[in-house]
């Protein structure tokens, strides 16, 4: 049977967050009241005319540097025509031929190997507005519309057709938010919307050089969306082709709740968007030393931080790399190490126990009640014998629920280490002489009795002797017995 | 040489509903002024760049700055159809 | 002396300071002729008497109060239907906008304001601004006031007509084409198109972007001077809106062409131009000759090509521009659509008239898929081959002077059948546009009772020679004393 290859390329939408809107002074906070959040600009009211937020230049100048991307000398916007009601001005102000970036790339780890991603390019544009069906956008009798968010700035990043697997895909969007949200420029929320993400797949026998016939799939919400759909394209593809069939070029959604993709129903008309140069808007052309003067200012990107992590905190790679996925979780993990210098502990309880919380409550780290302060207070307890490493478990979700400082849950609950050795040895002798036939079988060899022996001496005191106290007075007792 | 169909696709992309008379019409002046428009083809333009802009101005933008809004009733004052803050649209499909 | 209603503004300015007048009479006068003649001109689409009368008291109490006033205090002005009014219906003289109410002010509505004037009502015009005889509006014709069965010109037939017939006393228009220059010149008024970017179009509702600019019609050289002190400027709201110092446009009214070197386009005196109008031009140039300019024959040799160039690139932006106009927003709407694209086309084809579907048809053809860079790409070329022309000529010369238009005001329909003649009409003005320099028409004879304008044409920014040029030969003439018979 023909093995076939994955080709995908990911169009991937970025709101920046600039106070005012892209070419008009409207807000562009998130919800608010329907239609309160516009101007005669972005209602697209006769006589109106754009001008361009400078912001939005220099942010959207930002993420193409901190995306490896050329700026050019000279950009200008163009009109993309179309009709639908969320735009108002049934033409959308984007770039066309003279985008503002090209030629970038990123990085991502595929099976411990580094994958350059291309980035074809990286465009400035107005985002439409929003509409309200009642149920799904094919049975509503009508739509309702909201313009809010009409005119927010977004920033369109396009990749080349490197991926060659959903996983690639993912990874590579992964790494586009990490690298955005570390240049500051966007929040990447993707169920705000405020990163969104179409591809392009196409699969082909294995050899060949020609592309197939490719879909592009939309509504893709969040990570695990994207890996999904395209898994089932890519498998919907080959099944077709396997059959003798073929692919239609076509735009597909995804249903997240069957789990496949569906051709979306257009009307018969060829797509053609007659883009033009925007005559209300005047040519950019971009200052090299400003272009150096934002360089300078970039923050440290995660593939850079990584590398750091490696060499200055002797951490393994894959520490690394999960530490630092997002600017936030890596900001955590640098204020910890300031205030405790074990990295690898820190690290170890980062992608442990907190990692484990958040994801079952659903939060980011930026959600999380416990302060790298009250993290590495923690540990110094453990550290001092305080508590154990058993007890700091129960201590640290205690933390994580109510956000109280590690000492306070620890007196609260009575949960002090017991370290003094003349009250663990009166447990011990207790247990000893209370289990007689067990001290008998482990005399005789069997070394799983001992650990029986610790587990009643922990469990008779609630688990707050010290675990290293406990095995050397259990051996002392046993071997002088 | 533009036909019914060109017309009709045009149309289409233009969101206007013609009738059978105005496609016929619109065909005819269609043809003559793009037939007249030919006379440019006699220049070679080759070389010439393009003219979208007569100024040569560049770099205009504004601050970041946060400005009024329309208040909610001038907003939908104009609406042929709301409903509660919204503008109203038939169905989508 | 002439009724109120005939004055220019400097002549009302002078009765008002001197407290002979008071702008509430003059406010009644032009208002008892617009009642007298509206009928027979039917320059206005909306009337703003209240207003009017609101504003005109206002600026009498500033006067009683010892203030003093700018010189368009108290001056009646009438608005292109096509500016946006807070609060005033703004139509483009479109059945798609026939109920429209703008939130907010155009830029150079909130000049004249600034500037004192007030606003008499909004003039109608070809729906849109597309077209050269005001018999594409949406809702009724304009007559010329010289010739009620002819046409005012257009596409600012009313306002022209307005401020002819004595329903203004200035008035501003907009011009993408010739659309102020040519129904001054039909209408025997001064009328001047600035050089793109001297006013703001903020406010201005858009047809071709890259070619609108909005300019004032008035009686003589000295008002259109201080309409422009009113208007020009820059506007942050405005990207395409020069960066730039206005002068005092009145500093360049002088009596002197002395050593002015004047070209003039052997193109637009050749075929096509009315041999009437060529006499009428040839006199001007004598005189201005005599008066000491130096005169002499130029070439602007691609001038054939502006008709077509103009001809794609102003309906493919208006194809843009257009689309705006939907339904979902203000408006017109359709009764009884399946969906919303159904109401798209059905609105769109109910609200546009003729002309604004034909041009949409054209220019939407111009930008698709294929034929861009036949037509659209071509056009933009070529439109900097017609610049190059006039950077050439402005090398040698400090303006230009050609006919206005190519006759003088035609007759109600007679050009309404065939819109590539209706286009014709057009061919000494629109080169200007694509070259985005200024352009001024002034009375400068009459053809069996019917005034004919004369153009001059300036460099970039150049509107101070234009007026010096123009004032000398108003004050060596009095074809912008004359008045219509209504």
């Amino acid at each position: 049977m023909t093995e076939y290859e994955t080709i995908i390329g990911l169009e991937v939408h970025v709101e920046l967050k600039t106070k005012s809107k892209i070419f008009c002074p409207s807000t562009t906070e998130f919800g608010g009241d329907p239609n309160t959040h516009v101007c005669p600009v972005c209602l697209g009211l006769p006589g109106v005319l754009p001008v361009l937020n400078k912001k939005v230049l220099e942010y959207a100048i930002r993420a193409a540097l901190a995306l490896n991307c050329e700026i050019a000398e000279y950009s200008k916007f163009d009109r993309k025509n179309y009709y639908y009601p969320d735009l108002p001005k049934n033409y959308q102000i984007s770039q066309y031929d003279l985008p503002l970036a090209r030629n970038g790339f990123l990085n991502i780890e595929v099976n411990g190997q580094t994958k350059r991603i291309g980035i074809t390019r990286i465009h400035m544009e107005e985002d439409a507005g929003k509409l309200i069906h009642q149920g799904t956008i094919a049975t509503s009798p009508y739509s309702l519309v909201d313009y809010n968010r009409t005119g927010v700035p977004l920033i369109e990043i396009v990749s080349e057709p490197d991926m060659r697997s959903p996983e690639e895909a993912r990874a590579y969007l992964e790494k586009l938010k990490a690298i955005i949200q570390y240049t500051g420029v966007s929040d990447c929320k993707m169920e705000e919307g405020s990163l969104r993400c179409d591809a392009n797949v196409s699969v082909r026998p294995r050899g060949s050089r020609e592309f197939g016939t490719k879909t592009e799939i939309k509504n893709m919400n969040s990570f695990k969306a994207l890996q999904r759909a395209l898994a089932y394209e890519v498998e919907r593809q080959i099944a077709v082709l396997q059959e003798g069939g073929r692919i239609v070029q076509e735009t597909r959604t995804w249903d997240e709740n069957k789990g496949v993709t569906l051709p979306m129903r257009s009307k018969e008309e060829a797509h053609d968007y007659r883009y033009f140069p925007e005559p209300d808007l005047v040519p950019l052309v971009i200052d090299r030393r400003w272009v150096e003067e934002i360089r300078a200012t970039l923050p440290e990107l995660p593939d850079e931080r990584r590398n750091r992590y490696i060499k200055r905190y002797d951490l393994p790679a894959y520490d690394a790399t999960v530490l630092t996925a997002t600017k936030e979780m890596a900001d955590y993990f640098e204020e910890c190490v300031a205030l405790y210098p074990n990295a690898k502990a820190v690290s170890n309880w980062m992608m442990g126990d907190l990692s484990r919380l958040l994801n079952a409550h659903n939060m980011d780290i930026t959600q999380c009640k416990v302060s790298p302060r009250q993290l590495t207070d923690m540990l110094k307890l453990m550290d001092k014998g305080t508590i154990s490493g058993k007890i700091a478990k129960t201590v640290f979700e205690e933390m994580f629920a109510t956000g109280k400082d590690p000492e306070q849950i620890v007196q609260e609950k009575g949960l002090v280490q017991i370290t003094d050795e003349g009250a663990i040895a009166a447990v011990v002798e207790e247990v000893l002489a209370g289990n007689a036939k067990v001290v008998e079988d482990y005399l005789k060899g069997k070394d799983r009795a001992f650990g029986f022996l610790v587990g009643q001496v922990m469990k008779a005191t609630r688990g707050k002797a010290n675990p290293e106290l406990v095995n050397r007075l259990l051996k002392e007792k046993l071997h002088s017995s | 040489m533009i036909t019914i169909k060109d017309v009709e696709h045009v149309a289409l992309l233009a969101r206007l509903e013609l009738s059978d008379e105005e496609k016929q019409m619109y065909a005819k002046q269609l043809n003559a002024i793009l037939e007249y428009a030919q006379m440019l083809n006699e220049l070679n333009t080759d070389d010439i760049p393009p003219t979208a802009h007569v100024l040569p101005l560049k770099n205009v933008w504004r601050e970041d700055e946060v400005g009024e809004h329309l208040p909610p009733e001038e907003v939908l004052a104009n609406a042929p159809e709301t409903e509660g803050q919204f503008f109203k649209v038939p169905r989508i499909v | 002396m002439l009724e109120l209603y005939y004055l220019t503004a400097h002549e009302l300015h002078d009765l008002l300071v001197k407290k002979e007048i008071s702008a509430e009479e003059i406010c009644r006068a032009v208002f008892d002729r617009i009642d007298a003649v509206e009928d027979k001109i039917k320059a206005y689409v909306t009337l703003t008497r209240d207003k009017a009368f609101a504003r005109a008291r206002e600026i009498d109490r500033k006067i009683a109060a010892g203030e003093e006033v700018p010189p368009l205090a108290g001056i009646p002005v009438a608005i292109k239907d096509n500016m946006c009014t807070c609060g005033v219906r703004t139509t483009c003289s479109s059945k798609i906008l026939y109920n429209f109410v703008p939130p907010y002010n155009a830029t150079v509505v909130e000049k004249l304001e600034a500037a004192g004037t007030v606003m008499m009502g909004k003039t109608n015009m070809d729906e849109f601004a597309m077209g050269s005889s005001t018999e594409n509006s949406g809702f009724f014709v304009t007559a010329n006031p010289w010739d009620p069965d002819r046409v005012p010109g257009g596409s600012s037939g009313g306002s022209a007509a307005a401020v002819a017939a004595g329903e203004a006393i200035t008035a501003l228009g907009s011009d993408t084409g010739g659309s102020i220059r040519q129904p001054a010149a039909f209408c025997g008024v001064v009328g001047l198109k600035p050089t793109y970017g001297a006013v703001s179009r903020y406010g201005l509702v858009a047809f071709a972007s890259s070619l609108d600019q909005i300019g004032p019609f008035t009686r003589d050289v000295t008002d259109c001077a201080l309409m422009l002190n009113a208007i020009c400027g820059h506007d942050p709201l405005d990207s395409t809106s020069a960066p730039r110092d206005i002068p005092d446009f009145t500093s360049y009214l002088r009596n002197d062409v002395k050593g002015l070197k004047i070209g003039v386009p052997r193109e637009y005196m050749g075929e096509g131009i009315d041999p009437a109008v060529k006499e009428i031009i040839g006199q001007a140039i004598k005189l201005l000759a005599s008066l000491g300019a130096e005169i002499d024959e130029t070439t602007l040799p691609h001038s054939r090509y502006a008709l077509p160039t103009y001809y794609l690139i102003a309906p493919a932006e208006a194809s843009s521009n257009l689309a705006r106009y939907d339904g979902v927003r203000y408006g017109y709407r359709a009764e009884d659509a399946r969906d919303v694209v159904d109401m798209f086309m059905k609105t769109r084809s109910q609200g546009f008239g003729p002309e604004v579907k034909r041009r949409i048809m054209l220019g939407t053809y111009a930008l698709s898929a294929g034929y861009y860079d036949a037509y659209y790409l071509k056009a933009l070329k070529v439109r900097t081959l017609i610049k190059q022309d006039f950077d050439r000529a402005f090398e040698k010369f400090d303006v230009l002077l050609a006919p206005t238009a190519p006759s003088p005001a035609f007759k109600r329909g007679e050009k309404t059948g065939d819109p590539l003649q209706m286009y014709m009409s057009d061919i000494c003005t629109l080169a200007v546009n694509l070259a985005g320099i200024p352009g001024i028409s002034i009375p400068a004879g009459f053809v069996d009772g019917l005034p004919v304008g004369m153009q001059l044409i300036g460099k970039p920014f150049g509107e101070g020679t234009l007026l010096r040029v123009a004032y000398t030969f108003e004050q060596h003439t009095d074809y912008h004393r004359r008045r219509p018979s209504l």
